[in-house]
């Protein structure tokens, strides 16, 4: 071993898998243990929505934009519709406003909860990953109550909602919410004080403010490093104005900061749900959409604050039934990017950790192939062992502190 | 500050530059201007006003190859949309990329998939369809079938 501590090694992270938002490949060159260089490459099932979003009618792009991305399926017809709305100069009831938010916060509960669980998985906490897991299927299980499906949800549309919340199944999400509460504060406390954890994610893969601003990361991703940008706060949309909530925020940038305010956030999705199930009370049932004859001609940017960070879409109208342009970015797009500033001068255990922390699509971490030798071609590491290299760091930290 | 100051400041500064300001509403606004003036109208943005870069968006039209750089003003929620026209045969117009690393892919996917060049950029190579797709053959153009 003590030779490869001189030699270069390439380390390939993916490339793809056809069910996550983002097929990608990180190169991790690396001397001995620490990373050096990391180099991003991308397009292996790159599906041209875009373009395809140029040969459907405006009602049909919502499905298909539902379909960019499987966990946060709900973020981009609501980015969507917002810029649509801007086009026609829609403004739609307070029903729907609520309804509309009720899904996006359900939405984020659910991605953070699965966040927590991986990264739980990824330090080798393999009991975090499973009560984190077990906490989201009740609400996944609320989402089919809701709307339907447990997945992409296709609640959206121009003008509104394609279904009512009705007011007699607001105590059932109550209930659940409640539990979902005590969980939350639950697995919050587990992580926040335990000292191996703090020891595995303080000072590992930290981004200051000014990479933040350099690489415009957005979501918690740039509030964990003391940027506080929330489109739910700064561009209000839905019903995010009409309720009472914070910006949650850290200061140190680093993986135990983005695991803080996803967890935090938590928390304040919660109380943002139960504000707007209280409101819905008070709003004609059934009421949840406006009739949009025609899109005008113009230019729509519509913004929504995904789990991951803010979405946008720009949309081109040329006055036809389908959009001229459609342009999406994905919060992933600029926070895959910090990468770079990440994980440089870590070591390859902490690497896993850092490229999970800022929450890209799983799969894509989940599929961590191997390493090589950029010498001999020698292969060193496949994703088990890389993904137990991390693992065995936890239990050896866990030793020295005799927890 | 308000949108209406934020205009009023860029009007101010880069009077000669600014072809038409077209503000919908006060938290979008369209500011179209000469292509050779990008790079100091982002520098005063980023650097002085402080915005946000968010994406920047292509579209190919009758005018030719039309660039939005779309700007966050986060304090007011604000999207200033910094529009260019390039002419159809040889598009070209300065990178962003030396300024600040977030317009760096989306600069080269336009180049890959509009055929704008982007000088000076570090690296414009191909984003997304590295070694699966014909050189010179660009999707997102209109005449593309």
């Amino acid at each position: 071993m003590r030779n490869n501590m001189t030699k270069k090694f390439f380390i390939p992270i993916g490339p793809y898998h056809p069910l996550q938002e983002e097929p990608e490949l990180f190169k991790l060159y690396c001397e001995g243990e620490i990373v050096k260089d990391i180099k991003w490459e991308t397009g292996y099932n790159h599906r041209g929505i875009e373009k395809l979003a140029e040969s459907k009618t405006y009602d049909q792009v919502f499905f298909l934009v539902e379909r960019v991305c499987g966990i946060c399926s709900t973020s981009h017809p609501f980015a969507f519709a917002n810029a649509v709305e801007e086009i026609c100069n829609v403004e739609i009831t307070d029903r729907a406003k609520y309804i509309r938010s009720i899904i996006g916060e359900l939405e984020r509960i659910h991605s953070h909860l699965l966040w927590v669980g991986l990264a739980g998985h990824f330090l080798g906490y393999n009991t975090v990953f499973m009560w984190a897991w077990k906490y989201r299927e009740p609400i996944l299980d609320l989402f089919e109550i809701i709307t339907g499906n447990r997945n992409s949800y296709a609640m959206f549309k121009v003008g509104g909602v394609r279904r009512d919340i009705e007011n007699s199944k607001i105590e059932t999400i109550k209930k659940v919410l409640d539990e979902c509460r005590r969980k939350t504060n639950l697995l919050t406390g587990a992580v926040m004080d335990d000292p191996v954890i703090h020891a595995r994610t303080k000072g590992v893969g930290t981004l200051t403010k000014q990479d933040i601003i350099d690489y415009a990361a957005v979501g918690p991703t740039a509030r964990a490093s003391g940027v506080a940008i929330d489109v739910r706060k700064d561009d209000p949309y839905a019903a995010y104005p009409l309720v009472n909530w914070k910006v949650i925020t850290s200061d140190t940038g680093d993986v135990f900061a983005k695991a803080e305010v996803r967890l935090l956030e938590m928390f304040e999705s919660i109380s943002i749900i139960e504000q707007c199930l209280d409101k819905l009370k008070t709003e004609k049932e059934g009421d949840i959409a406006v009739k949009v004859k025609e899109i005008p001609e113009g230019i729509g940017t519509g913004r929504a604050e995904a789990p991951r960070g803010e979405v946008f879409h720009c949309v081109f109208s040329d006055g036809s039934n389908s959009p001229a342009r459609h342009k999406i970015r994905a919060p992933s797009y600029v926070n895959i990017a910090t990468f770079k500033k990440s994980c440089i001068g870590q070591s390859i255990s902490d690497a896993t950790i850092s490229l999970a922390a800022v929450d890209p699509c799983y799969c894509c971490t989940e599929r961590l192939a191997a390493v090589y030798s950029a010498g001999s071609g020698e292969k060193l590491y496949n994703a088990r062992e890389l993904i137990e290299l991390s693992a065995d760091r936890t239990a050896k930290l866990r030793n020295t502190q005799k927890i | 500050m308000d949108t209406e100051k934020v205009i009023e400041k860029l009007k101010e500064r880069f009077g000669s530059d600014i072809i038409e300001i077209n503000t919908r509403n006060n938290k979008r606004s369209v500011v179209t201007i000469h292509p050779g003036s990008l790079l100091k109208v982002a520098e005063y943005m980023y650097k002085e006003a402080g915005l946000r870069f968010i994406i920047a968006s292509a579209i190919h039209t009758k005018r030719g190859f039309e660039i939005h750089y779309h700007f966050s003003y986060d304090e007011i929620g604000l999207v200033l949309n910094i529009h260019v026209i390039l002419n159809s045969e040889n598009p070209k117009i300065e990178s962003l990329s030396n300024m600040f690393n977030a317009s760096n892919w989306i600069e080269r996917e336009m180049h890959e998939l509009f055929g704008i060049n982007f000088l000076n950029h570090p690296n414009q190579e191909k984003l997304i369809s590295e070694g699966n797709w014909a050189e010179g053959v660009y999707p997102y153009r209109k005449e593309f079938k």
